[in-house]
């Protein structure tokens, strides 16, 4: 006896949300209940129509849905915003609702003891008539309001959970929690259907909502730990972000593509590795934006596809600038080598920024990648919401063998890093600082290769100026340094050589000659 | 046409089932004296109609007649009780008039 139940503890059923799958390495302990429990508004109904909807659409597997709180003619209308057209499914006779909503207005007297036959009686028909699967029973706590005897109705519900079990089918049963820390559920459900707790949060940090989903215990299966992001997306549902679940295992390719400005492939060593991510640091106004339409128009001119997503200029900013460095955007998006998606970082949450990003990419299908600027989409997150929207978003272009350029402004004027890069910059292949140097009473422009993961490249400082044709990189600073730090310091030009003897590097005394 | 319709649901022949059944049956005989049509329903023999009417708990009887619409939830083992709930001026001695008032 125990050792079937072990046996068949191990299959899991597929879910179908999106990322939740991969958390769950599978999907949910088969033939079990599993409670899923949540504060007010952290997605727990969705998540239940979800579950059953998916069944229906994508593994011809029909469900019952038994509503405590809300009416039936509710939960229809509200999850027709996700297109999930439950009244169309209980024609076909794919769902069908078991109704235990309370009804306003209605007088219940409680004369002596009662069970939940009823309920229970309704629940094995409906699951018979449609021949469900799926099972899903939204929101437990609403039964509690409905009747005094808490007593009865724990044994009840532990009876329900044990026929659902006999029945043979996978069950989300949801359950309300007072706080998102505390207790896993009200009236301590999770004694009776402890096999498996899945917890949903909606926390308020630094007055942004991040939701968060916690694999708590599958018992006798395995599971990823901890909380991962998820978020709500229209005419979707839920959609679960896998971070660490992600694997390692992108492949790595030694072709070369052009930067979209020679003196910078050459100080790279013959220009980034197709399938690198490559960050752009530096200050407002020191030609991020111009380097990264350098690198879209290089793409474009050679014919590959490029995607630019802007979150700091308009179209018409963006196209204009390009066309006063001698590129035409709007030919290349004409042709269909360019595409060009603006949007204000505030518009969304960092979540659904980063899901419509990949849906964007997934789409589009580009060899070429840039995002301007990362630091941007800072604003709209808690810091270790962004951390994990940087490394969703890195691992999935490397994934996809995308070139990716991602810029990030830096908080002071001279020297400094920014968070993004604390962030990023272990992701990253390559990177590329721009910062201004004051150099006697001028602001110039210094540009230097501080990574390049497989290759060697330039280690110098090199100034740039900005013409009409874009950014000209030049020679070395020699007489300055403290340039990346901020604390500039001058020297003297024979102190430089004295300096450079006492290090000399073939690789830097070959490429300082050539420039 | 009966001034009373009841309908009394139940789960099976579990003891607390016949329970209500007598209890039921009891009050109908002294207090409604045969004014009555009570329908009893086992809801594992017919879920559906437990399902139309929304029940939840067995037993639950339902007073559909007169109105207003009432629910008493139990095995019914309080008579006292039962009748408050179902509107039903006590035809018993022991009672005074008012303790079947609303």
């Amino acid at each position: 006896m125990r050792t079937k139940q072990r046996s068949s503890a191990l299959k899991k059923m597929k879910t179908g949300i999106d990322g939740f799958d991969l958390i769950c390495q599978g999907g949910l302990p088969r033939g079990r209940t599993t409670l899923v429990s949540g504060t007010a508004g952290s997605a727990k109904t969705i998540f239940a129509a979800q579950f059953l909807s998916i069944g229906i659409r994508r593994h011809k597997e029909t469900g019952v849905f038994v509503t405590f709180e809300e009416t039936p003619a509710d939960i229809k209308s509200n999850m027709l915003g996700f297109g999930w057209d439950i009244e169309k499914w209980q024609r076909e006779g794919k769902w069908a609702f078991v109704d235990a909503s309370p009804e306003p207005g209605q007088e219940t007297i409680e004369i002596g003891s009662y069970d939940l036959g009823a309920l229970l009686a309704r629940l094995e028909h409906a699951v018979k008539k449609v021949g469900a699967s799926r099972v899903a029973l939204d929101s437990l706590g609403a039964i509690f309001s409905q009747f005094t005897s808490v007593a009865t109705l724990r044994h009840e519900m532990l009876r329900i959970v044990w026929a659902l079990k006999r029945m043979g089918v996978t069950a989300v049963l949801t359950a309300e929690r007072t706080q998102e820390y505390g207790e896993i559920a009200r009236y301590g459900i999770e004694e009776f259907v402890a096999d498996n707790v899945i917890i949903l949060r909606n926390v308020l940090e630094e007055e942004k909502r991040r939701r968060t989903v916690e694999i708590l215990k599958f018992r006798g299966t395995s599971h990823q730990k901890g909380e991962y992001p998820f978020t709500v997306v229209p005419a979707e549902g839920i959609i679960a972000i896998p971070l660490s679940a992600m694997e390692l295992k992108q492949k790595s390719s030694t072709v070369r593509v052009s930067s979209g400005n020679s003196e910078l492939d050459e100080m790279c060593g013959g220009g980034f590795f197709r399938d690198s991510i490559i960050l752009v640091s530096g200050a407002t106004g020191t030609g991020k934006t111009l380097l990264v339409t350098q690198f879209i128009a290089g793409g474009a001119r050679n014919q590959e596809k490029c995607l630019l997503l802007a979150f700091e200029e308009s179209r018409e900013q963006l196209f204009r600038n390009a066309t006063g460095w001698g590129m035409d955007f709007a030919k290349m998006e004409r042709e269909g080598y360019l595409k060009v998606i603006c949007e204000y970082p505030e518009v969304m949450g960092l979540e659904d920024h980063l899901i419509k990003m990949k849906r964007d990419i997934a789409k589009f299908k580009p060899t070429r990648l840039a995002v301007d600027s990362l630091s941007a989409l800072e604003r709209v997150s808690t810091e270790k919401g962004f951390r994990e929207f940087v490394i969703g978003l890195t691992s999935f272009t490397k994934h996809e063998e995308i070139a990716g350029m991602f810029t990030s402004t830096t908080p002071t004027l001279l020297g400094g890093t920014s968070i993004t890069e604390a962030h990023i910059s272990t992701i990253t292949d390559s990177i590329v600082l721009l910062r201004y140097v004051e150099m006697y009473g001028e602001m110039r422009r210094g540009l230097t290769v501080l990574k390049m993961r497989g290759s060697k490249h330039d280690k110098n400082i090199r100034e740039f100026s900005i013409n009409c044709e874009g950014i000209h990189i030049g020679r070395p600073f020699r007489d300055v340094s403290g340039i990346l730090s901020g604390n500039l310091t001058h020297f003297r030009p024979e102190e430089i050589e004295r300096v450079a003897d006492l290090f000399s590097e073939e690789e830097e005394v070959a490429l300082s000659t050539k420039s | 046409m009966n001034k009373y319709r009841l309908k009394l649901y139940v789960t099976g022949q579990t003891p607390r089932a016949e329970r209500a059944i007598a209890n039921m049956r009891h009050i109908c005989e002294v207090e409604l004296g045969g004014q009555y049509d009570l329908i009893i329903i086992d809801v594992l023999e017919d879920p559906q109609l437990a399902e139309d009417e929304k029940i939840l708990a067995t037993p639950t009887l339902v007073k559909e007649l007169p109105a207003p619409l009432r629910r008493l939830i139990g095995d019914l083992s309080d008579n006292e009780k039962v009748l408050l709930g179902l509107d039903i001026v006590a035809a018993s001695p022991a009672q005074t008039p008012q303790g079947g008032n609303k």
